[in-house]
Protein backbone atom coordinates (compact mmCIF):
# COMPACT_ATOMS: atom_id res chain seq x y z
CA UNK A 1 0.00 0.00 0.00
CA UNK A 2 0.91 3.67 -0.80
CA UNK A 3 1.11 5.59 2.47
CA UNK A 4 -0.57 8.44 2.82
CA UNK A 5 2.11 10.74 2.08
CA UNK A 6 3.22 9.45 -0.70
CA UNK A 7 -0.89 9.62 -2.10
CA UNK A 8 -0.71 13.06 -0.64
CA UNK A 9 2.63 14.06 -2.97
CA UNK A 10 1.41 11.84 -6.16
CA UNK A 11 -2.21 13.35 -6.06
CA UNK A 12 -0.79 16.99 -6.09
CA UNK A 13 1.96 16.30 -8.49
CA UNK A 14 -0.77 15.25 -10.64
CA UNK A 15 -2.26 18.78 -10.80
CA UNK A 16 0.87 20.30 -12.08
CA UNK A 17 -0.06 18.44 -15.77
CA UNK A 18 -2.97 18.49 -18.16
CA UNK A 19 -3.22 14.81 -17.70
CA UNK A 20 -2.58 11.92 -14.97
CA UNK A 21 0.22 9.97 -17.51
CA UNK A 22 2.19 13.44 -17.45
CA UNK A 23 2.84 12.67 -13.56
CA UNK A 24 3.79 9.09 -13.85
CA UNK A 25 7.51 10.01 -13.58
CA UNK A 26 7.31 12.54 -10.70
CA UNK A 27 4.84 9.61 -9.10
CA UNK A 28 7.61 6.71 -9.52
CA UNK A 29 9.97 9.20 -7.95
CA UNK A 30 8.04 9.81 -4.85
CA UNK A 31 7.95 6.77 -4.63
CA UNK A 32 11.48 6.06 -5.09
CA UNK A 33 12.16 8.74 -2.69
CA UNK A 34 10.55 6.93 0.20
CA UNK A 35 11.72 3.21 -0.38
CA UNK A 36 14.91 3.58 -2.28
CA UNK A 37 12.94 1.51 -5.81
CA UNK A 38 10.49 0.73 -7.40
CA UNK A 39 9.11 -2.26 -6.83
CA UNK A 40 6.20 -4.27 -9.58
CA UNK A 41 3.80 -3.90 -6.29
CA UNK A 42 4.41 0.04 -6.19
CA UNK A 43 4.00 0.11 -9.67
CA UNK A 44 0.27 -1.30 -9.55
CA UNK A 45 -0.62 0.45 -6.65
CA UNK A 46 0.63 3.52 -8.21
CA UNK A 47 -1.29 2.95 -11.73
CA UNK A 48 -4.75 2.67 -8.92
CA UNK A 49 -4.12 6.06 -7.56
CA UNK A 50 -3.65 7.93 -11.46
CA UNK A 51 -5.98 5.51 -12.77
CA UNK A 52 -3.47 4.94 -15.89
CA UNK A 53 -2.83 1.01 -16.90
CA UNK A 54 0.24 -0.18 -15.27
CA UNK A 55 2.21 -1.16 -18.40
CA UNK A 56 2.66 2.49 -19.17
CA UNK A 57 3.82 3.24 -15.63
CA UNK A 58 6.38 0.15 -16.83
CA UNK A 59 7.07 1.12 -19.69
CA UNK A 60 8.38 4.82 -18.51
CA UNK A 61 9.92 3.01 -15.16
CA UNK A 62 11.92 0.23 -17.61
CA UNK A 63 13.66 3.53 -19.65
CA UNK A 64 14.71 6.21 -17.16
CA UNK A 65 18.23 5.37 -15.97
CA UNK A 66 17.46 7.21 -12.77
CA UNK A 67 14.30 4.73 -11.94
CA UNK A 68 15.75 1.59 -9.98
CA UNK A 69 13.60 -0.93 -10.37
CA UNK A 70 15.64 -3.72 -7.70
CA UNK A 71 16.77 -2.40 -4.42
CA UNK A 72 20.24 -0.35 -3.78
CA UNK A 73 21.82 0.65 -0.93
CA UNK A 74 21.67 3.65 1.29
CA UNK A 75 23.77 5.63 -0.99
CA UNK A 76 24.17 5.79 -4.31
CA UNK A 77 27.23 6.84 -5.26
CA UNK A 78 27.50 8.24 -8.95
CA UNK A 79 30.46 8.43 -10.57
CA UNK A 80 31.03 11.17 -13.83
CA UNK A 81 32.35 9.18 -17.14
CA UNK A 82 32.21 11.92 -19.37
CA UNK A 83 34.74 12.98 -21.52
CA UNK A 84 35.94 15.58 -19.69
CA UNK A 85 36.38 13.78 -16.05
CA UNK A 86 37.84 10.91 -18.32
CA UNK A 87 40.51 12.64 -19.35
CA UNK A 88 41.04 13.54 -15.51
CA UNK A 89 41.20 9.57 -14.52
CA UNK A 90 37.68 8.57 -14.23
CA UNK A 91 38.19 5.27 -15.01
CA UNK A 92 40.67 4.73 -11.94
CA UNK A 93 38.21 6.43 -9.51
CA UNK A 94 35.82 3.48 -11.15
CA UNK A 95 38.46 0.74 -10.32
CA UNK A 96 39.34 2.66 -6.81
CA UNK A 97 35.61 2.66 -6.20
CA UNK A 98 35.22 -0.86 -7.15
CA UNK A 99 37.84 -2.65 -5.31
CA UNK A 100 36.92 -0.21 -2.26
CA UNK A 101 33.25 -2.01 -2.43
CA UNK A 102 33.95 -5.02 -3.76
CA UNK A 103 31.21 -4.75 -6.35
CA UNK A 104 31.19 -4.19 -9.85
CA UNK A 105 29.26 -1.02 -11.72
CA UNK A 106 25.40 -1.28 -11.03
CA UNK A 107 25.81 -3.61 -8.41
CA UNK A 108 24.78 -2.93 -4.61
CA UNK A 109 26.83 -3.76 -1.68
CA UNK A 110 25.95 -6.93 0.06
CA UNK A 111 25.39 -4.70 3.67
CA UNK A 112 23.15 -2.53 1.21
CA UNK A 113 25.54 0.92 1.88
CA UNK A 114 26.42 1.70 -1.21
CA UNK A 115 25.18 1.23 -4.94
CA UNK A 116 27.78 2.24 -7.62
CA UNK A 117 26.46 3.74 -10.66
CA UNK A 118 28.10 5.70 -13.79
CA UNK A 119 26.30 9.12 -14.50
CA UNK A 120 26.57 11.54 -17.35
CA UNK A 121 28.66 14.99 -17.26
CA UNK A 122 27.70 15.95 -13.98
CA UNK A 123 28.09 19.76 -15.51
CA UNK A 124 30.56 19.94 -13.10
CA UNK A 125 33.70 19.91 -15.61
CA UNK A 126 35.53 23.05 -14.32
CA UNK A 127 36.35 21.07 -11.31
CA UNK A 128 36.86 17.16 -12.98
CA UNK A 129 36.95 14.71 -12.31
CA UNK A 130 33.34 14.91 -9.92
CA UNK A 131 31.59 12.56 -8.20
CA UNK A 132 28.02 12.53 -6.62
CA UNK A 133 26.85 10.81 -3.35
CA UNK A 134 23.39 11.00 -2.77
CA UNK A 135 22.70 14.80 -3.78
CA UNK A 136 26.04 16.39 -2.81
CA UNK A 137 28.53 16.85 -5.59
CA UNK A 138 32.43 16.41 -4.71
CA UNK A 139 35.18 17.91 -7.21
CA UNK A 140 38.58 17.76 -7.84
CA UNK A 141 38.77 14.51 -6.44
CA UNK A 142 42.21 12.16 -5.97
CA UNK A 143 41.89 8.81 -5.79
CA UNK A 144 42.55 8.81 -1.79
CA UNK A 145 40.18 11.55 -1.10
CA UNK A 146 37.79 9.11 -2.92
CA UNK A 147 38.20 6.53 -0.40
CA UNK A 148 38.10 9.01 2.31
CA UNK A 149 34.37 10.12 1.03
CA UNK A 150 33.21 6.93 1.55
CA UNK A 151 33.73 6.78 5.50
CA UNK A 152 31.14 9.66 5.91
CA UNK A 153 28.34 7.27 4.81
CA UNK A 154 27.00 5.27 6.82
CA UNK B 1 45.11 35.79 -16.12
CA UNK B 2 42.33 38.68 -17.02
CA UNK B 3 40.72 40.21 -14.06
CA UNK B 4 36.80 40.64 -14.73
CA UNK B 5 35.23 43.77 -14.64
CA UNK B 6 31.55 43.10 -15.27
CA UNK B 7 28.81 45.99 -15.83
CA UNK B 8 25.06 45.97 -17.28
CA UNK B 9 26.43 47.85 -20.36
CA UNK B 10 28.83 44.51 -21.44
CA UNK B 11 27.98 41.84 -19.39
CA UNK B 12 24.32 41.65 -19.72
CA UNK B 13 23.40 37.82 -18.27
CA UNK B 14 26.47 37.97 -15.47
CA UNK B 15 26.72 41.65 -14.40
CA UNK B 16 24.88 41.07 -11.12
CA UNK B 17 27.09 38.72 -9.61
CA UNK B 18 29.15 39.68 -6.94
CA UNK B 19 32.56 38.58 -6.55
CA UNK B 20 31.91 35.63 -4.35
CA UNK B 21 28.78 34.80 -6.91
CA UNK B 22 26.22 34.63 -4.27
CA UNK B 23 22.88 33.82 -5.41
CA UNK B 24 20.80 37.16 -6.60
CA UNK B 25 17.13 36.39 -5.07
CA UNK B 26 14.70 39.11 -5.70
CA UNK B 27 15.82 41.61 -3.19
CA UNK B 28 18.92 42.41 -4.98
CA UNK B 29 17.63 41.70 -8.34
CA UNK B 30 14.76 43.72 -8.31
CA UNK B 31 17.08 46.53 -6.37
CA UNK B 32 19.46 46.62 -9.77
CA UNK B 33 16.94 46.76 -11.83
CA UNK B 34 15.67 43.28 -12.13
CA UNK B 35 11.61 42.59 -13.76
CA UNK B 36 12.00 46.32 -14.92
CA UNK B 37 12.08 44.72 -18.68
CA UNK B 38 9.16 42.58 -17.53
CA UNK B 39 7.23 45.53 -16.53
CA UNK B 40 7.72 47.30 -19.76
CA UNK B 41 7.02 44.57 -21.64
CA UNK B 42 3.83 44.11 -19.65
CA UNK B 43 2.59 47.54 -19.95
CA UNK B 44 4.02 49.04 -22.76
CA UNK B 45 4.25 46.82 -25.54
CA UNK B 46 2.20 44.20 -27.49
CA UNK B 47 3.13 40.41 -28.20
CA UNK B 48 3.97 40.97 -31.84
CA UNK B 49 6.50 44.13 -30.53
CA UNK B 50 8.29 41.57 -28.29
CA UNK B 51 8.59 39.30 -31.14
CA UNK B 52 9.74 41.41 -33.72
CA UNK B 53 12.09 43.28 -31.34
CA UNK B 54 13.37 39.77 -30.38
CA UNK B 55 13.86 39.17 -34.13
CA UNK B 56 15.88 42.07 -34.85
CA UNK B 57 18.08 41.69 -32.13
CA UNK B 58 19.38 38.42 -33.88
CA UNK B 59 19.62 36.50 -31.21
CA UNK B 60 20.00 32.69 -31.66
CA UNK B 61 19.35 29.78 -29.65
CA UNK B 62 22.14 29.17 -27.19
CA UNK B 63 21.24 25.05 -26.63
CA UNK B 64 23.74 24.13 -29.52
CA UNK B 65 22.41 24.62 -32.90
CA UNK B 66 21.81 28.19 -33.10
CA UNK B 67 18.64 28.57 -34.51
CA UNK B 68 17.32 32.22 -34.79
CA UNK B 69 14.85 32.81 -31.57
CA UNK B 70 12.71 35.47 -33.00
CA UNK B 71 11.65 32.95 -36.32
CA UNK B 72 10.88 30.02 -33.83
CA UNK B 73 8.70 32.60 -32.36
CA UNK B 74 7.58 33.70 -35.47
CA UNK B 75 6.49 30.38 -36.28
CA UNK B 76 3.77 30.08 -33.16
CA UNK B 77 0.38 29.64 -34.71
CA UNK B 78 -0.92 33.75 -34.91
CA UNK B 79 -4.39 32.66 -34.49
CA UNK B 80 -6.15 33.29 -30.99
CA UNK B 81 -7.97 30.20 -31.56
CA UNK B 82 -5.58 28.15 -30.53
CA UNK B 83 -5.95 29.43 -27.01
CA UNK B 84 -3.77 26.78 -24.94
CA UNK B 85 0.27 26.92 -25.51
CA UNK B 86 3.18 26.37 -23.72
CA UNK B 87 6.30 27.40 -23.56
CA UNK B 88 9.44 25.28 -22.09
CA UNK B 89 12.58 25.55 -20.93
CA UNK B 90 14.91 22.99 -21.65
CA UNK B 91 17.44 22.88 -18.60
CA UNK B 92 17.82 19.24 -19.54
CA UNK B 93 21.38 20.23 -19.55
CA UNK B 94 23.67 17.03 -20.48
CA UNK B 95 25.94 17.40 -23.12
CA UNK B 96 29.34 16.29 -21.90
CA UNK B 97 31.63 19.27 -20.92
CA UNK B 98 28.63 21.64 -20.48
CA UNK B 99 27.90 23.72 -17.44
CA UNK B 100 26.64 26.79 -18.36
CA UNK B 101 22.73 26.82 -17.82
CA UNK B 102 23.45 24.97 -14.15
CA UNK B 103 25.61 28.40 -13.46
CA UNK B 104 22.80 30.81 -14.96
CA UNK B 105 20.47 29.06 -12.96
CA UNK B 106 22.42 28.44 -9.59
CA UNK B 107 23.64 32.28 -9.63
CA UNK B 108 20.59 33.98 -11.54
CA UNK B 109 17.24 32.25 -11.43
CA UNK B 110 15.46 35.95 -11.57
CA UNK B 111 16.62 36.37 -14.81
CA UNK B 112 15.96 32.80 -16.15
CA UNK B 113 12.23 33.55 -14.38
CA UNK B 114 12.14 37.18 -16.29
CA UNK B 115 12.91 35.58 -19.55
CA UNK B 116 10.45 33.19 -19.36
CA UNK B 117 7.78 35.80 -18.67
CA UNK B 118 8.72 37.70 -21.39
CA UNK B 119 8.47 35.58 -23.54
CA UNK B 120 5.09 34.02 -22.25
CA UNK B 121 3.95 37.07 -23.28
CA UNK B 122 5.27 37.38 -26.48
CA UNK B 123 3.56 33.79 -27.14
CA UNK B 124 0.78 33.74 -25.53
CA UNK B 125 1.29 31.38 -23.13
CA UNK B 126 -0.21 31.28 -19.54
CA UNK B 127 1.53 27.64 -18.76
CA UNK B 128 5.05 27.02 -18.51
CA UNK B 129 7.51 24.44 -17.75
CA UNK B 130 11.18 23.93 -16.78
CA UNK B 131 12.51 21.04 -17.96
CA UNK B 132 15.45 20.49 -15.34
CA UNK B 133 17.81 17.45 -14.97
CA UNK B 134 17.03 15.66 -12.01
CA UNK B 135 20.76 15.53 -11.18
CA UNK B 136 20.70 19.57 -10.67
CA UNK B 137 19.67 19.55 -7.47
CA UNK B 138 20.96 22.49 -6.62
CA UNK B 139 19.69 24.30 -9.15
CA UNK B 140 16.19 22.66 -8.41
CA UNK B 141 16.20 23.71 -4.63
CA UNK B 142 17.49 27.54 -5.85
CA UNK B 143 14.42 27.85 -8.77
CA UNK B 144 11.99 26.54 -6.45
CA UNK B 145 12.57 29.44 -4.16
CA UNK B 146 12.93 32.13 -6.78
CA UNK B 147 9.66 30.50 -7.96
CA UNK B 148 8.16 30.98 -4.80
CA UNK B 149 10.10 34.51 -4.30
CA UNK B 150 8.65 35.58 -7.54
CA UNK B 151 4.67 34.19 -6.75
CA UNK B 152 5.12 36.48 -3.53
CA UNK B 153 6.11 39.58 -5.48
CA UNK B 154 3.00 39.37 -8.09
CA UNK B 155 5.33 38.46 -10.87
CA UNK B 156 3.93 35.00 -11.26
CA UNK B 157 0.00 33.94 -10.41
CA UNK B 158 -3.12 35.25 -11.71
CA UNK B 159 -4.26 38.81 -13.00
CA UNK B 160 -0.28 39.53 -12.69
CA UNK B 161 0.45 43.34 -11.98
CA UNK B 162 -3.16 43.65 -12.47
CA UNK B 163 -2.66 43.39 -16.68
CA UNK B 164 -5.59 40.54 -16.41
CA UNK B 165 -3.23 37.80 -17.54
CA UNK B 166 -2.39 34.90 -15.66
CA UNK B 167 1.08 33.29 -15.65
CA UNK B 168 2.18 30.36 -14.05
CA UNK B 169 5.56 28.47 -13.93
CA UNK B 170 5.77 24.82 -13.35
CA UNK B 171 9.59 23.07 -12.56
CA UNK B 172 9.68 19.42 -13.93
CA UNK B 173 12.56 17.35 -12.68
CA UNK B 174 13.50 14.26 -15.09
CA UNK B 175 14.84 11.31 -14.38
CA UNK B 176 17.57 10.97 -16.54
CA UNK B 177 18.57 9.98 -20.37
CA UNK B 178 20.57 12.90 -22.33
CA UNK B 179 17.90 11.92 -24.95
CA UNK B 180 15.44 14.41 -22.97
CA UNK B 181 17.18 17.52 -24.27
CA UNK B 182 16.11 16.77 -27.92
CA UNK B 183 12.79 19.06 -28.01
CA UNK B 184 10.46 16.18 -29.30
CA UNK B 185 12.05 13.54 -27.12
CA UNK B 186 11.40 16.66 -24.52
CA UNK B 187 7.80 16.98 -24.76
CA UNK B 188 7.68 12.96 -24.87
CA UNK B 189 9.48 13.17 -20.84
CA UNK B 190 7.02 15.62 -20.17
CA UNK B 191 4.02 13.93 -21.32
CA UNK B 192 5.09 11.09 -18.72
CA UNK B 193 6.69 8.84 -21.37
CA UNK B 194 9.20 7.37 -23.28
CA UNK B 195 11.90 10.14 -24.55
CA UNK B 196 11.99 8.73 -28.05
CA UNK B 197 12.21 11.57 -30.82
CA UNK B 198 8.88 12.25 -32.62
CA UNK B 199 8.84 12.36 -36.51
CA UNK B 200 8.86 16.10 -37.36
CA UNK B 201 6.41 17.61 -39.30
CA UNK B 202 4.24 18.60 -37.49
CA UNK B 203 6.75 21.01 -35.52
CA UNK B 204 5.95 21.40 -31.77
CA UNK B 205 5.09 25.49 -32.32
CA UNK B 206 2.09 23.64 -33.99
CA UNK B 207 1.60 20.55 -32.45
CA UNK B 208 3.88 20.21 -28.73
CA UNK B 209 3.16 19.24 -25.61
CA UNK B 210 -0.40 17.85 -25.35
CA UNK B 211 -1.00 17.83 -28.86
CA UNK B 212 -1.23 21.97 -28.49
CA UNK B 213 1.40 24.80 -29.73
CA UNK B 214 4.63 25.11 -28.33
CA UNK B 215 7.80 26.75 -28.19
CA UNK B 216 10.92 25.08 -26.47
CA UNK B 217 14.32 27.28 -25.52
CA UNK B 218 17.22 26.97 -23.90
CA UNK B 219 17.84 28.48 -20.66
CA UNK B 220 20.69 30.72 -21.53
CA UNK B 221 18.26 32.40 -24.69
CA UNK B 222 15.41 33.06 -22.30
CA UNK B 223 17.95 34.55 -20.03
CA UNK B 224 19.01 37.08 -22.46
CA UNK B 225 15.55 38.14 -23.45
CA UNK B 226 15.14 40.52 -20.39
CA UNK B 227 18.32 42.97 -21.32
CA UNK B 228 17.27 42.87 -24.99
CA UNK B 229 13.89 44.16 -24.46
CA UNK B 230 15.37 46.87 -21.64
CA UNK B 231 18.50 48.44 -23.67
CA UNK B 232 17.17 47.24 -27.10
CA UNK B 233 18.52 45.96 -29.80
CA UNK B 234 21.19 48.33 -31.32
CA UNK B 235 23.32 47.92 -28.13
CA UNK B 236 22.28 44.07 -27.99
CA UNK B 237 24.24 43.82 -31.65
CA UNK B 238 26.82 46.15 -30.74
CA UNK B 239 28.10 43.86 -27.69
CA UNK B 240 29.18 41.11 -29.86
CA UNK B 241 32.66 41.20 -32.25
CA UNK B 242 31.38 39.06 -35.04
CA UNK B 243 28.03 39.11 -36.82
CA UNK B 244 26.45 37.24 -34.30
CA UNK B 245 24.84 39.34 -31.55
CA UNK B 246 25.32 39.55 -28.36
CA UNK B 247 27.27 37.78 -25.37
CA UNK B 248 27.94 34.22 -25.03
CA UNK B 249 28.76 31.88 -21.73
CA UNK B 250 31.49 30.57 -22.70
CA UNK B 251 34.48 28.49 -21.04
CA UNK B 252 37.23 25.65 -21.83
CA UNK B 253 37.85 22.50 -19.66
CA UNK B 254 40.47 20.04 -19.53
CA UNK B 255 44.03 20.06 -18.56
CA UNK B 256 44.22 24.18 -18.18
CA UNK B 257 45.50 25.96 -15.65
CA UNK B 258 41.58 27.71 -14.63
CA UNK B 259 39.15 25.58 -16.63
CA UNK B 260 36.03 28.02 -16.07
CA UNK B 261 33.56 29.63 -17.45
CA UNK B 262 33.02 33.54 -18.45
CA UNK B 263 30.17 35.41 -20.53
CA UNK B 264 32.45 36.49 -23.52
CA UNK B 265 31.48 38.87 -26.67
CA UNK B 266 31.06 36.11 -29.66
CA UNK B 267 34.13 36.91 -32.59
CA UNK B 268 36.69 36.14 -29.14
CA UNK B 269 38.77 33.74 -30.25
CA UNK B 270 39.50 30.26 -29.08
CA UNK B 271 43.33 31.56 -27.98
CA UNK B 272 41.92 34.27 -26.03
CA UNK B 273 39.53 32.19 -24.20
CA UNK B 274 42.02 29.32 -23.57
CA UNK B 275 44.79 31.73 -22.97
CA UNK B 276 44.07 34.87 -20.92
CA UNK B 277 41.02 33.51 -19.48
CA UNK B 278 41.76 30.27 -18.69
CA UNK B 279 45.27 30.74 -18.02
CA UNK B 280 46.57 28.14 -21.26
CA UNK B 281 47.72 24.48 -20.80
CA UNK B 282 48.73 23.23 -17.95
CA UNK B 283 52.85 23.21 -17.57
CA UNK B 284 54.08 20.51 -19.86
CA UNK B 285 51.47 20.17 -21.59
CA UNK B 286 50.42 21.03 -25.44
CA UNK B 287 47.23 21.52 -26.77
CA UNK B 288 46.86 18.51 -29.49
CA UNK B 289 42.96 19.20 -30.39
CA UNK B 290 39.83 20.93 -29.00
CA UNK B 291 35.89 20.50 -29.08
CA UNK B 292 34.57 23.75 -29.51
CA UNK B 293 31.42 22.86 -27.81
CA UNK B 294 30.38 19.94 -26.02
CA UNK B 295 30.98 15.99 -26.89
CA UNK B 296 29.18 15.93 -30.16
CA UNK B 297 30.92 19.02 -31.69
CA UNK B 298 33.68 18.09 -34.15
CA UNK B 299 37.11 17.87 -32.94
CA UNK B 300 39.53 20.64 -34.11
CA UNK B 301 42.89 21.26 -33.95
CA UNK B 302 45.81 23.82 -33.02
CA UNK B 303 45.79 25.41 -35.98
CA UNK B 304 41.95 26.53 -35.65
CA UNK B 305 43.04 28.11 -32.29
CA UNK B 306 42.69 31.28 -33.93
CA UNK B 307 39.23 30.96 -35.27
CA UNK B 308 37.06 33.50 -33.72
CA UNK B 309 34.40 31.91 -31.33
CA UNK B 310 30.46 32.53 -33.56
CA UNK B 311 28.33 30.13 -35.28
CA UNK B 312 29.29 30.51 -39.53
CA UNK B 313 33.06 30.61 -38.35
CA UNK B 314 33.32 27.60 -36.53
CA UNK B 315 30.70 25.78 -39.16
CA UNK B 316 33.81 26.78 -42.00
CA UNK B 317 36.12 24.95 -40.15
CA UNK B 318 34.44 21.67 -40.18
CA UNK B 319 32.37 22.34 -36.57
CA UNK B 320 29.81 23.78 -34.52
CA UNK B 321 30.13 26.45 -32.10
CA UNK B 322 27.54 23.83 -30.08
CA UNK B 323 27.36 25.10 -26.54
CA UNK B 324 30.53 26.98 -26.56
CA UNK B 325 31.63 25.23 -23.95
CA UNK B 326 35.17 24.36 -25.50
CA UNK B 327 37.27 21.30 -24.11
CA UNK B 328 41.19 21.20 -24.45
CA UNK B 329 42.89 17.80 -25.46
CA UNK B 330 46.34 17.63 -24.44
CA UNK B 331 49.07 15.64 -26.06
CA UNK B 332 48.80 12.92 -23.73
CA UNK B 333 45.96 11.89 -24.53
CA UNK B 334 45.15 8.83 -26.56
CA UNK B 335 42.27 9.88 -29.54
CA UNK B 336 41.31 6.17 -29.99
CA UNK B 337 40.28 6.02 -25.95
CA UNK B 338 38.87 9.69 -25.97
CA UNK B 339 36.70 9.23 -28.49
CA UNK B 340 36.15 5.81 -27.37
CA UNK B 341 34.47 7.66 -24.20
CA UNK B 342 32.78 9.64 -26.26
CA UNK B 343 31.12 7.13 -27.98
CA UNK B 344 30.50 4.91 -25.22
CA UNK B 345 28.53 7.63 -23.79
CA UNK B 346 26.48 8.08 -27.09
CA UNK B 347 25.70 4.86 -27.17
CA UNK B 348 24.13 3.95 -23.94
CA UNK B 349 22.24 7.56 -24.09
CA UNK B 350 20.97 6.27 -27.46
CA UNK B 351 17.01 5.85 -26.99
CA UNK B 352 17.16 2.65 -29.05
CA UNK B 353 14.03 4.12 -31.55
CA UNK B 354 15.83 3.74 -34.63
CA UNK B 355 18.08 1.05 -35.93
CA UNK B 356 21.44 2.90 -36.96
CA UNK B 357 21.64 4.85 -33.64
CA UNK B 358 20.57 1.41 -31.62
CA UNK B 359 22.94 -0.89 -33.07
CA UNK B 360 25.56 1.48 -34.85
CA UNK B 361 26.70 3.03 -31.71
CA UNK B 362 27.37 -0.20 -30.18
CA UNK B 363 29.30 -1.24 -33.00
CA UNK B 364 31.29 1.99 -33.21
CA UNK B 365 32.41 1.15 -29.67
CA UNK B 366 33.50 -2.48 -29.76
CA UNK B 367 35.76 -0.99 -32.62
CA UNK B 368 37.26 1.37 -30.86
CA UNK B 369 38.12 -0.63 -28.16
CA UNK B 370 40.06 -3.45 -30.14
CA UNK B 371 41.66 -0.65 -31.77
CA UNK B 372 42.54 0.97 -28.12
CA UNK B 373 44.16 -2.29 -27.38
CA UNK B 374 45.98 -3.14 -31.06
CA UNK B 375 43.40 -5.97 -32.30
CA UNK B 376 41.71 -4.35 -34.56
CA UNK B 377 41.14 -5.93 -37.79
CA UNK B 378 42.09 -4.40 -41.31
CA UNK B 379 38.47 -3.90 -42.39
CA UNK B 380 38.15 -1.54 -39.03
CA UNK B 381 38.65 1.79 -40.92
CA UNK B 382 36.50 0.92 -43.97
CA UNK B 383 33.74 -0.05 -41.48
CA UNK B 384 34.17 3.12 -39.31
CA UNK B 385 34.12 5.33 -41.78
CA UNK B 386 30.84 3.90 -43.46
CA UNK B 387 29.20 4.05 -40.31
CA UNK B 388 30.08 7.58 -40.02
CA UNK B 389 27.99 8.11 -42.72
CA UNK B 390 25.11 5.71 -42.12
CA UNK B 391 25.02 6.92 -38.77
CA UNK B 392 25.03 10.98 -40.72
CA UNK B 393 22.39 14.25 -40.84
CA UNK B 394 19.48 12.79 -42.57
CA UNK B 395 19.67 8.96 -42.25
CA UNK B 396 18.13 9.07 -38.33
CA UNK B 397 15.40 9.79 -36.68
CA UNK B 398 16.89 12.81 -34.59
CA UNK B 399 20.54 14.44 -33.73
CA UNK B 400 21.40 12.11 -31.83
CA UNK B 401 23.50 9.85 -33.88
CA UNK B 402 24.79 12.29 -36.38
CA UNK B 403 26.14 14.72 -33.13
CA UNK B 404 27.98 11.10 -32.14
CA UNK B 405 29.56 10.38 -35.52
CA UNK B 406 30.84 13.93 -35.51
CA UNK B 407 33.99 13.59 -33.29
CA UNK B 408 34.88 10.23 -34.34
CA UNK B 409 34.32 11.49 -38.36
CA UNK B 410 36.95 14.35 -37.43
CA UNK B 411 38.69 12.26 -35.15
CA UNK B 412 40.07 10.29 -38.21
CA UNK B 413 40.14 13.38 -40.57
CA UNK B 414 43.13 14.72 -38.21
CA UNK B 415 44.71 11.12 -36.34
CA UNK B 416 44.08 8.58 -38.74
CA UNK B 417 47.70 7.62 -37.78
CA UNK B 418 46.38 6.78 -34.34
CA UNK B 419 43.51 4.55 -35.55
CA UNK B 420 45.56 2.76 -37.99
CA UNK B 421 48.15 1.91 -35.66
CA UNK B 422 45.40 -0.01 -33.77
CA UNK B 423 45.11 -2.35 -36.49
CA UNK B 424 46.55 -5.82 -35.71
CA UNK B 425 49.71 -6.14 -37.38
CA UNK B 426 49.22 -10.44 -37.88
CA UNK B 427 45.55 -9.46 -40.18
CA UNK B 428 47.25 -7.58 -42.69
CA UNK B 429 49.92 -10.03 -43.57
CA UNK B 430 47.05 -12.93 -43.65
CA UNK B 431 44.86 -11.13 -45.89
CA UNK B 432 48.04 -9.64 -47.99
CA UNK B 433 49.28 -13.02 -48.33
CA UNK B 434 45.86 -14.51 -49.56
Amino acid sequence: MLSKEEEIDILKSKSNYEDAQSSSIEALKIVQKSRGWVSKQAIREISKVLKIPESNLEEVATFYSQIFRKPVGRNIIRYCDSVVCYMYGCEDIKSCLENALNISIGGTTKDFRFTLLPICCLGNCDNAPTIMINDNTYSRLSLKQVVELLELYK
Amino acid sequence: MKRILRTSETHPLTWWLNEKEDVVWIKEYKKNGGYLAFEKALKTMQPVDIISIVQESGLKGRGGAGFPTGIKWSLMPKKSSFDVRYLLCNADEMEPGTYKDKFLMEKIPHQLIEGILISSLALNVSKSYIFLRCEYVQAERILKKAIFEATQYGYIGSNVLKSGLNFEIFLHSGAGRYICGEETALINSLEGKRANPKYKPPFPAYVGAWGKPTCINNVETLSNIPSIILHGTKWYKNLSKSIDSGTKMMGFSGKVKNPGLWELPFGITAREILEDYAGGMNNGLNLKAWQPGGASTELLTFKHIDLPMNFSTIQNAGSRLGTALAMAIDDTVNIVSLVRNIEEFFSRESCGWCTPCRDGLPWIVSILKSLEVHQGHENDMDILEELCCKLGPGKTFCAHAPGAVSPLKSAIKYFRSEFESGIKKTSIINISSI
